[in-house]
């Protein structure tokens, strides 16, 4: 998995809430598609218009956001189904970091899988460093730095943020969370020996 | 300090404690569906591991068949090559099956606690956000990605944080014509989408416990909805009782002990919670959603609200782009909107109470003409227990369609959909934006509701129609 330590990037703002991942990537494009294809029907919906071009009024089209690498969100973002192309089409369009005031919970946890960060802020937070982006958008870099948790704004305002230690180590250093479960083999035996006994019912 | 039904099954999962609230969790169940399990297999390979316990995962087929009547495998081309590489990886790798046309086949929520796979006090985890519905059987079930997939396969655990707790208290009883996913769609608007992130959610109260099972299981359902990705019910005589004697639950010796270990799962009197919500049930109405999330709800006598209204701009801009999507104007009146598709069916709403509450609703009325209406059972035990009673018969000579289980319309995955800018009364679990088909207008509601709208042509106030309360079965 990809290292994630610090990135200084252009950041664009979606501030709408309940992004869900069907809105991020589409079903019938899983349905038999590739999942390293899936970058360019990312937010399809909203980023291309019937006839196949793309919708200008669609924030992540215009300039300089296309080049955008860390995503402002509104509330709820990435909820709705377990689909983890979701993480991989917003992957392929360039974002390593999304930070909104929630998460849906699959997608948050899906996001540590492919070594992209999510970082949840209060809304208000979210609302002024993506005010200061709208403002000066080719001057709109945020640095995230996940070696000490701060995201620093355009204009140079700092913010704390609250990350679960384990995966943070994770991020930082590209562990692979199956390759380190494998590691414990033997209290995995150990633990299903004991249960056998206790719920044999399980075991089936 | 007591503890939660929660924090008891958790607690009993746990491998290893690797701090900070995070834990190496055991995985009782692993259910696997058409259309992630061909490719976990693939990234299972890629990955260079094998599957650790074959015997504590099943496979079925239902997000991309076809539910034509006489389809077969292939009604839905990409879907018959899924379901090749799921059952070909299935046999190669020794995990059993329910294949097409078997019994046991269908919508993986509704075949897991009707084939009795799904126990109380289980850890169950599929690669689906729906995977809280098995906590209507007191099971701690919950969603997961590709990754976390090939994790349970490879090792039969997962490394999970211990999300805070929330008690939901249902009290009262429901009027007729409210039902269990009139219960949870006020729920999710009352306290809105997000409110359940992090949270692992207990249903508890009167109007909970005077439910079945398959009700519960439409509760827990939509707790993904909430924000959450598990929603449990306490078990109790009503979910034994369910679960005996399904093909897959234990049996003699075995049943008394799994059911001595079942009745101490419950919650402490002086248990925590970090969050209590609590609502009177009998003051409900049936409940429609008007926008694209299920947040976006209101009774059906109501109006549609004023983004205006709302305090956070990103909420005013969620709600004003549902608005545009879904073609209404704030203030406007539901009842009475005119529809075009009505589809009965999704692992929230497609269980045999639910097909007879629609049934009773459409027995010996027409669908409108301008309406095409679906009845999609939620499983092959479902559609010969629904046809052995004859709702087969009732639907057909109301107009419906009645059609082979799976997911069907609810997800756009098997070439079904409605067409752009059609109005759909659906009995699912998401409005969200082209769920249904790009363009397609998807408004939630009960089964009896659906029903109701199918035989108006339009949105209407199911109450109207004089209907009975809600029936466990
Ligand atoms: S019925 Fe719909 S929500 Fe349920 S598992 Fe199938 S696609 Fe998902």
């Amino acid at each position: 998995m990809e290292e994630f330590v610090r990135l200084r990037a252009l950041a664009a703002p979606l501030m709408r809430d309940n992004i869900d991942t069907d809105v991020i990537i589409r079903i019938d494009r899983l349905v038999g598609g590739r999942p390293d294809e899936v970058g360019k029907y990312a937010f399809e919906l909203l980023r291309y218009l019937p006839d196949g071009g793309e919708n200008p009024d669609f924030v992540l089209n215009r300039e300089p956001f296309r080049r955008a690498q860390i995503l402002l969100a509104g509330a709820n973002f990435g909820c709705g189904s377990s689909r983890e192309p979701a993480v991989w089409a917003l992957q392929q369009m360039g974002f390593r970091c999304v930070v909104a005031p929630s998460f849906g919970d699959i997608f948050f946890a899906n996001c540590f899988q492919n070594g992209m960060l999510p970082v949840v802020m209060e809304r208000r937070t979210v609302e002024a460093i993506a005010a200061e982006v709208e403002a000066d958008a080719a001057h709109g870099f945020v640095t995230v730095d996940l070696q000490k948790q701060t995201i620093v704004s355009p204009s140079g305002k700092e913010f704390r943020f609250e990350i679960e230690p384990a995966r943070r180590e994770a991020l930082l250093h590209g562990l692979d969370e199956i390759g380190m479960t494998m590691r414990r083999e033997a209290e995995i035996a150990a633990f299903q020996s004991r249960d056998r006994n206790r719920r044999p019912w399980i075991y089936r | 300090m007591g503890r939660t039904l929660f924090d008891k099954i958790w607690d009993e999962h746990v491998v290893a404690d690797l701090g900070n609230e995070v834990a190496l969790m055991h995985v009782d169940l692993h259910l696997m569906h058409d259309l992630g399990g061909g490719p976990g297999f693939r990234m299972l390979a890629e990955k260079g591991y094998r599957v650790r316990n074959p015997e504590l995962t099943f496979a079925t087929a239902d997000h991309a068949v076809s539910s034509a009547p006489g389809r077969t495998e292939d009604t839905n081309p990409v879907g018959g090559r899924l379901l090749r590489m799921l059952r070909a990886a299935s046999a190669a790798n020794g995990i059993r099956m329910f294949d097409l046309g078997s019994d046991g086949q269908g919508i993986v929520h509704v075949i897991g606690p009707e084939m009795g796979l799904s126990l109380p006090g289980m850890t169950i985890v599929c690669g689906d956000s729906h995977t809280c519905t098995h906590g209507g059987v007191g099971a701690l079930a919950f969603g997961i990605g590709s990754t976390e997939l090939v994790h349970v396969l490879a090792t039969q655990t997962l490394v999970q944080r211990r999300p805070r707790r929330m008690r939901v208290t249902m009290d009262g009883a429901p009027a007729a014509g409210v039902t269990p996913k009139d219960m949870i769609l006020h729920l999710i608007g009352l306290v809105g989408a997000a409110a359940g992130s992090g949270f692992a959610v207990e249903y508890a109260g009167a109007a909970i416990r005077a439910l079945g099972v398959e009700g519960r299981l439409t509760i827990c359902n939509l707790s993904i909805e909430l924000g959450a990705k598990i929603g449990m019910v306490a078990p109790d005589d009503a979910t034994f009782e369910y679960i005996a004697g399904r093909p897959m639950a234990p049996k003699g010796e075995m049943w008394e002990r799994a059911l001595a270990h079942w009745r101490n799962l419950n919650s402490d009197g002086d248990a925590e919670f970090e969050r209590e919500v609590r609502f009177d049930s009998g003051a409900l109405a049936p409940q429609v959603t008007w926008g694209t999330s299920p947040e976006h709800v209101i009774a059906i006598d109501g109006r549609v609200p004023d983004p205006d209204g709302a305090i956070d701009a990103g909420r005013r801009a969620s709600m004003r782009a549902a608005l545009e999507y879904m073609d209404l104007k704030p203030g406007a009146r539901l009842e009475g909107l005119p529809i075009e598709r009505v589809f009965i069916g999704s692992c929230t709403n497609s269980r045999l109470s639910d097909l007879r509450a629609a049934a009773r609703v459409a027995k010996g009325a027409k669908v409108a003409s301008r309406v095409r209406a679906w009845v999609v059972p939620g499983s092959t035990g479902v559609k010969r227990a629904a046809e052995a009673e004859g709702l087969d018969r009732i639907f057909r000579d109301a107009g419906f369609e009645w059609r082979e289980p799976g997911c069907s319309l609810c997800v756009g995955a098997n070439g079904e959909m409605v067409d752009p800018g059609k109005r759909c009364v659906s009995t699912s679990n998401r409005n969200f934006v082209g769920r249904q088909g790009p363009g397609a207008r998807t408004h939630l509601a009960s089964p009896v509701s659906a029903a109701a709208a199918a035989l108006a042509g339009c949105l209407v106030d199911v109450r109207k129609l004089g209907v009975e309360p809600w029936k466990n079965s």
